[in-house]
Parts: C-alpha cells; structure tokens; sequence
C-alpha cells in the first residue's frame, strides 16, 4: 500500500470517538476492529479495479469540531415540498431545518441517537450492512453520530426527505451519515434520500462522505426508495445501502449521482423470502474530471423473485462513469424472472464509461435477460435542434436531459423531478465540461 | 433579395453532388425545384440549411445579402432561414411543445423580444396548431416519436408557423403522404404565406403544386438547375416525364 493511502486512512481512525452504551458500544467496537484490519480496498479488488481512489488518499480528512449554523433560506434549493423533512448539517441533526409535522399515526421519522432503545433500532441495526468486510461500511458504523431512522406501520401519504448537508470548512472533513428503514408489514413510503453540498465561500469544498443506509422490508411492504447524490464537486462520497426484502415486498429504487470528484454507490439487494419484487433505476451524470462508480448486487434467494434494473450512465469531458450489475439467482430461487439493462452515453472523446453485468444462476427455472449498449449523442438529432435555432451546447443538454429524463422521471416526487431537470438543463453541463 | 445562389458546388463523402447551382429567391415569391432521385435536390436544401455532412466546394449563397456559409446552421435558423425535414427526427424525452417553446423563445431573443412563459406559449401554440390541424395531445408527447409519416410532417409545418421564417424549404414535405394529409399539409403552408416570407418546395411530384401553386419551377438534373419556367412546367413534366430535359441538357 502505498504512503498516501496508508496516511490517509489511519487519519480516518483517528476520527472523533463516538461513546455508545450497551449493544451500540460493542458493534462500533467490532466495527472499529475491522476497519484496521480492513484498511482501504486493493487497486487489484475485483469490486474496485475499475475506480481509481488516489484523489482521495490526497487528503487528510479531519472529523468535525464545530458545526455549521445554517437556514431554511440557505438550503432552499433543496427542499422537497410537502415532504416530512430531516436534516442533517455535516451527519449531525438539525432540529430548527426539521419538519416532522407530516408526520402521522404509523409513521416515525427520527434522528436515530434519539432512538438508540428503540427495539427496532436494536434488532435490525448492523445487522444489513456488511462491516465485517467492507472498511468504508465498518468505518461508518464506528464513526457514524447521527442518522435517519425511519419506521413505517401504515400508508405514508407525502414522501419522506432525508437530506445531508456537507458544509464547506476550512480542512478536510469527515462525515458519517446513517440511516435505518423498517418497513413492517403491509406499509407503504417514499423515502427521499439527499446528499447535497452547500456552497459558501469558505474552504475549496474538500470533504468525504462516507455514507451507509439499511433497509428491512417485511412481508408485502412497499418502499419507493430515491437517493440522490449531489455533493460539491471537489468531495468525496462512498455510499452503501443494504436492503432485505421479505415475502410480496416491492423494493423501487431511484438512485442518482450527479456530484463528487469520486463517488461510489453500492446497493445490495436480498430477496429473502418469495415473489418479492425489485425496480431500480440508476443515473449516473459526470463530467470534468469526475468519477462516479455504481455496483449494485441482487440476490435472488426466495422463489418467484422479480427484479428489473435500468441503468443510465452519461459522461462527458474527461469523466469515467463505472456500473457493475451483479444478479445471482441461487439454486432455491425457481421461478425468478430478472431482466438488467445498462444504457450509456459518452459526450465526449476523453470520457470512459465502464459497464459490467454479471449474472450468476445456479438454477434452471428461471428468466434472465441483460443488455448493455454505448452510444453518443445522435448527429442528425443534434443538426435537427440546431435548425431549428439552438446553440449547440443547448441541443446537447437537452439531447442529454431526454437521455436522462428517463430516470429522474421515475422519482415519485414532481417538485424534485422538475427542479432536478430545471438543474440538468440550465447549469449542469454547462461550465463543467473540459 | 431573399435568397441569392450562384454557381454553387458541394459534395458528400467525396462525392460531388451539385455542379454549379444557381438560384434567387425575392420575398413573397414560391418556388419549386423538381427533379429525379439522385438530381441533387434534397443535398441542395441540406447545404443552405447547413447539414454537417455536405461541404460546399464553391460558388456563394447570400441570405438578405449576408454569406449563408458564414453562419452556422442554428445561426441560420435565427436569421430566418427553415428546413422541413424529408425525414423528421425522433426524439424521444423531449416534448413536443417544450421544444417549441425553446426555439420560439430563442428566436424571441435573437430578435430582442420578450419569452413567453409556458402559459403564455401554450396559447400561442394552440392557435398554430389548428394551422396544420393537429390534435393538441400530440404537444405533450416527445418529438415525432411514435407519429405517422403524415403526422411527422405536420409537426414540420407547426414548427413552421410558430418560427415563421423568412424562408421556408420544404424538402420532400410531399412524400409518403396520403391525400387528406397533403391537402392539409398544402393548406397550412399557404396559410402562412405573405408577401414577406418565401417558400421554396423541393419535390419529386407534381401534385403538391396542385395545392400550393408555385411561382417559379426549376428542374434540377446532374446537380445544376436544367430548366426554369412558370407553374406549367410542373404540368409538362408530368405529362411527359423528365427525359426530354436531361437529353436536352
């Protein structure tokens, strides 16, 4: 291991320790126990070879001392309305941005430090997410100070917005965000997970957000589930969310990533018990220099497991988009009808888009259909838009945008699917591109 | 002058296309260019549109007096200049009207006026889309994607009428169309017509001038114009076919 890497993450263990009584203590101990033992993944790792992590070891990423004072104003342009509203200023909770009216009758949305006795929280805690072998998860549960924590009986009528703020400092900051979800049988939510970067003059923005999210769905439950990474774009952002998907349940995921210098987002799905069903729509849309690196894994252990992925990359300047789809079906699993489609868009010469499914059966009685396609921007589509009047750059964003749309469109919350476009079409590609 | 094209040359992938093309086109005049497959034609209204693929070799084209050439295509298309499509794009995830909007409003912009907000456009487009006698469900689907041919020709015409350009080049707007949807087609263009404005129909038949009846008709063959008369040249190709002018010339 080279010496930045190494410096890198002992600076990492030397995070703020976060004092825990009973069951906490002894995962964040355990956890803390295989980070160092863990340490960053090799270059060599099957899971990394494609995401070059070196812009990261760069830095010497501190934990946060003070925090950062912000207003409803501030963050305006990152409200969803209607929603129930938690927020999180640097992975700590921020009462006076909160909204948790909405909130009614078999519905809890809370910071989970509030609810560390909550038998919820104790039984499902840790108990998803992989710390024993993954350092950036083991890291979290150690480190980690605050989070959502959402537990659904009911029907939850408006969405559910869980937004993290990374707020610009002086030095290089580590930030731990966490959220739990149980969704008990027969209950229904969107949840709206955000993680967005303030802009300020101070610092130039440099921060890692290390984030892990867990999700137990018990039998017939249904969670549409939207995660959207817009960090600043010097940060750093490893996410990884583990979902457990019991009988009859629906899992809709929506994720995006638009933000970071590096990001990555690993979703792991396990269909424990039968015809549970499984959607997940992935964008990811970089440019500069910027890498974003998408792995999800679907495990397809129970009978008559549905599951339909799309998957959009889009790079331009020198950007590198990776997506790695994992499918297994195991030998229990008769009946699992999966398809996987991966769709992606290079703008640029420079711009390198890597795409890997896998699909692993150990049965014979199933459905498996994937696709991977790369295309570019279509010239006659381009000239038609110019003919008519727009700039070049204009009829690239909103080829671009349409490519995209597809996606976003899917979000189960109008307000944010029309800022998210107003976004994509305005200001996103433009100025970025190198 | 409209449109002032002398001796014009292009080629395509090497190949030239046009020899040499000349043709003037004063504001409040309708011309068609006739001619058989391969003639030259539908290259002719790619390169004054500006189409990527086609490079002009030579000769000059002057639009109100500026070189045509100078500009890029989507310059082109703010000082006036439109093409309808032989063959309308697809473009799935862009709505119909939210690209209307934006090239009405970029052309608003280009001439120093005022955009209009979605509401006040949604007006604008619901008169022009009785031009061409659209159902209005089709402003909200993407662009072309999943229309008719008929239908994609229409969508030509209403981006027609809500750019109104000082010059319009049909090219091909005629085939594959049936005869309610030429009849429609012909009946919004003329709707359009004024004694600013020019079109310039690139056919291959006749019976569009049955509807939108030329001024001037020229027959291009190897890539020049052979002939040019009045609308009775379009009724004297059709009699007798295009062989007697290209013996001729």
């Amino acid at each position: 291991m080279n010496q930045a890497k190494q410096q890198c993450f002992e600076q990492l263990l030397l995070g703020k320790t976060v004092n825990s009584k009973g069951w906490l203590n002894d995962v964040r101990v355990a956890a803390l126990a295989r980070a160092q033992a863990l340490s960053f993944p090799s270059e060599r790792h099957d899971d990394w070879r494609f995401t070059d992590l070196s812009p990261l070891f760069q830095h010497s990423f501190q934990p946060v001392g003070s925090f950062a004072r912000l207003s409803l104003g501030d963050i305006e342009q990152f409200l969803v309305a209607g929603a129930i509203r938690l927020v999180f200023l640097d992975g700590c909770f921020a009462s006076e941005l909160s909204d948790l009216t909405r909130a009614e009758r078999g519905v809890t949305v809370a910071p989970l430090a509030d609810r560390l006795g909550d038998k919820w929280v104790e039984t499902n805690f840790g108990r998803q997410a992989p710390y024993q072998q993954d350092a950036f998860v083991a890291l979290n549960t150690n480190f980690f100070e605050d989070g959502a924590f959402v537990h659904v009986s009911s029907e939850v009528a408006v969405p559910i917005h869980i937004l993290h703020i990374a707020t610009k400092r002086d030095t290089p900051s580590a930030v731990y965000p966490r959220c739990l979800m149980v969704m008990e049988p027969n209950s229904r939510a969107a949840v709206i997970e955000d993680y967005a970067g303030h802009s300020n003059d101070m610092g130039d923005g440099v921060y890692f957000s290390n984030a892990v999210t867990e999700v137990v769905l018990k039998d017939h439950a249904q969670l549409q589930h939207v995660r959207v990474q817009r960090e600043e774009k010097n940060s750093f952002h490893i996410g990884h969310c583990s979902v457990s998907a019991a009988k009859g349940s629906v899992y809709t995921s929506t994720s995006l990533a638009f933000g970071a210098r590096v990001s990555r987002h690993s979703l792991h799905i396990t269909q424990q018990g039968k015809g549970a069903e499984m959607h997940l729509n992935g964008l990811a849309l970089v440019a500069g220099r910027q890498i974003a690196d998408t792995h999800t894994q679907i495990d397809h252990a129970a009978p008559r497991g549905k599951s339909v992925q799309l998957h959009k990359c889009i790079a331009d300047g020198s950007a590198h988009a990776i997506f790695s789809g994992k499918i297994i079906v195991h030998t229990g699993a008769t009946g699992t009808d999966s398809t996987q489609s991966s769709r992606n868009l290079l703008l640029s010469g420079k711009a390198r888009i890597d795409t890997q499914p896998q699909l692993e059966i150990f049965n014979d009685d199933v459905s498996c259909k994937h696709g991977a396609t790369v295309g570019q921007i279509d010239a006659d589509a381009l000239f038609f838009l110019k003919s008519r009047g727009l700039t070049e750059e204009r009829a690239r964003n909103l080829l671009t945008h349409a490519f995209a749309a597809e996606i976003i469109d899917k979000i189960p919350a109008p307000a944010l699917v029309a800022s998210l476009n107003r976004t994509i079409l305005d200001e996103r590609m433009s100025g970025v591109r190198s | 002058m409209l449109l002032e094209v002398k001796n014009l040359k292009a080629e395509v992938a090497g190949v030239q296309i046009l020899k040499g093309v000349d043709l003037t086109v004063r504001a409040g005049e309708v011309h068609a260019i006739m001619g058989i497959n391969g003639s030259g034609k539908s290259t002719f209204s790619k390169v004054l549109a500006g189409h990527p693929d086609y490079t002009v070799t030579g000769g000059t084209a002057l639009f109100e007096g500026k070189n045509l050439f100078d500009l890029e295509p989507e310059e082109r298309a703010r000082a006036g200049l439109f093409m309808a499509f032989q063959y309308p794009v697809e473009i799935p995830g862009v709505s119909n009207s939210a690209l209307l909007r934006l090239a009405y409003n970029t052309l608003q912009n280009e001439r120093g006026l005022e955009e209009l907000d979605p509401l006040e456009f949604d007006d604008l487009v619901q008169e022009k889309i009785k031009v061409v006698e659209m159902d209005p469900s089709f402003l909200s689907r993407s662009v072309n994607e999943g229309f008719s041919g008929g239908e994609k020709k229409r969508n030509e015409i209403l981006q027609m009428a809500v750019l109104e350009p000082k010059l319009a080049i049909l090219d091909e707007t005629d085939s594959g169309l049936d005869i309610d949807a030429l009849r429609i087609v012909a009946n919004g263009v003329n709707s359009l017509l004024t004694a600013d404005n020019a079109v310039v129909m690139v056919t291959h038949y006749q019976r569009l001038l049955n509807y939108i009846v030329p001024d001037y008709v020229h027959v291009m063959d190897g890539g020049r114009i052979v002939r040019t008369g009045g609308k009775e040249l379009a009724l004297e190709l059709e009699a007798r076919g295009y062989d007697w002018l290209r013996a001729a010339a």
